[in-house]
């Protein structure tokens, strides 16, 4: 085993892993966060995306050893200090960009990815960067629509369907 | 996964060291050998991180003009680094996988690994890189032998990748759309002595140089100066989303579309 040291939403944890730990599993067992999901466990679907240095990554596809040091940001961190959902939280809700909600956390994570590098992303620059996030559900067209919300644009330009 | 320990060493000298035990094995970004040891293909006693190596990081110019990659240089810093002097180089990394894995995926882990359909050994082949490691230099024409198999040594690290940058090139991908692989991928690369045309994708020996097309773009860089030309079916993959024929078919295609997006 392995002491590990990171920062997780701001607060500093440690713990001890297995070489073959992942970081997903070091957030949900370890560190009982399980906003963090896992859904293929072979990083195609995005479900397990977080944030390592400001960065979105696949927490299934990562070992929490690799993340020694780092700054990780999870969807439990992503809420207002009051609480409050916030602005892309708020989006996905008004806008129905959910229905059952297991992707919703990597999909909110790699929308924050996106508006940081990219604050007024086209729709089809929407699209195009949730390639590595899998909704069975919505269809995604929703989610495109949050998206757009959340940074600020008029969410009529996509088309209605 | 089976056990095995990890290290993370924070230069490539002791990465060079950690690596020397038996069954021993380097982790570049793990886009690809984390999802191959959870699937028990592979089952190192140690993995070594080259993560956390700085000096094998970035993307700088050599004195020749060459752009020098660090072996552990993820593909969205080459998306963003490369785009201003070497444009067809960073769109082909900026259109590997997804974003989260070209946060993760590093040049030196997909030329290291080989596969078949990965992006990157069109892009040093037909570039004509150099592939730099701890111990060498290896021309790409001498590196790339076959599928997932390279001149590469147990222990061997790349530790950069130098990359003439030609007059112009172009990439030109037919996506797997569920995996993002190239189902074929055509780089062509224009220098001014020559045209180098490399192909991923297609063939069972993995990326090779389309001579034939090298030599009549070379005379004429024209989409046209490919007319007729063609590449036999024998040897190209044939998997359900297509066969060997229809590869080659694509080579000629992709080839003339990139030529024309030059």
């Amino acid at each position: 085993m392995t002491k590990v040291t990171m920062t997780v939403n701001g607060k500093a944890v440690s713990g001890d892993v297995e070489g073959r730990t992942l970081l997903v599993d070091f957030l949900r067992s370890d560190l009982r966060l399980t906003g963090t999901h896992v859904g293929c466990d072979t990083s195609q679907c995005g479900a397990c995306v977080v944030h390592v240095d400001g960065k979105a990554v696949k927490s299934c596809t990562m070992f929490a050893i690799e993340a020694d040091g780092a700054e990780v940001a999870t969807i439990e961190g992503q809420a207002n200090a009051d609480g409050s959902l916030n602005v892309i939280q708020q989006a996905f809700q008004d806008h129905h960009g959910l229905q059952c909600g297991f992707c919703t956390p990597g999909m909110v994570m790699s929308a924050a990815a996106l508006l940081k590098e990219n604050p007024t992303p086209s729709e089809a620059e929407i699209r195009e960067y949730l390639e590595g996030n899998i909704c069975r559900c919505t269809g995604y067209h929703n989610i495109v629509k949050a998206i757009m919300a959340a940074s600020g644009q008029d969410v009529e330009v996509i088309a209605a369907e | 996964m089976y056990a095995f320990e990890i290290e993370r060493p924070a230069t490539i000298a002791d990465a060079v060291a950690a690596l020397q035990g038996d069954d021993a094995q380097a982790l570049g970004g793990g886009q690809t050998l984390i999802p191959t040891l959870k699937a028990r293909l592979a089952m190192p006693a140690k993995l070594v991180s080259l993560s956390g190596i700085g000096e094998m990081q970035g993307v700088c110019h050599s004195d020749d003009g060459a752009l020098c990659i660090g072996g552990a240089t993820t593909h969205a810093t080459v998306a963003t680094e490369a785009a201003a002097h070497y444009p067809a180089l960073a769109a082909l990394a900026a259109h590997i996988g997804d974003p989260a894995v070209r946060n993760r995926g590093t040049i030196g882990g997909s030329l290291a690994n080989n596969d078949p359909s990965a992006c990157y050994p069109a892009a040093a082949l037909g570039s004509g890189a150099v592939i730099i490691t701890n111990t060498r230099s290896i021309p790409a024409d001498d590196y790339f032998q076959g599928m997932f198999t390279t001149a590469l040594e147990d222990g061997e690290v790349i530790t950069e990748v130098r990359l003439p940058v030609p007059e112009t090139a172009n990439y030109q991908k037919f996506v797997q759309p569920a995996s993002r692989f190239a189902l074929v991928g055509v780089f062509v690369a224009k220098f001014p002595d020559g045209v180098r045309v490399a192909v991923t994708g297609a063939s069972e020996n993995g990326v090779f140089r389309w001579t034939e097309a090298e030599a009549a773009l070379s005379a004429d860089f024209s989409a046209g100066a490919l007319a007729g030309l063609g590449v036999s079916p024998d040897g190209m993959i044939a998997d359900l989303h297509g066969s060997s024929a229809y590869r080659a078919h694509l080579v000629a295609v992709m080839t003339k579309r990139a030529v024309n997006a030059c």
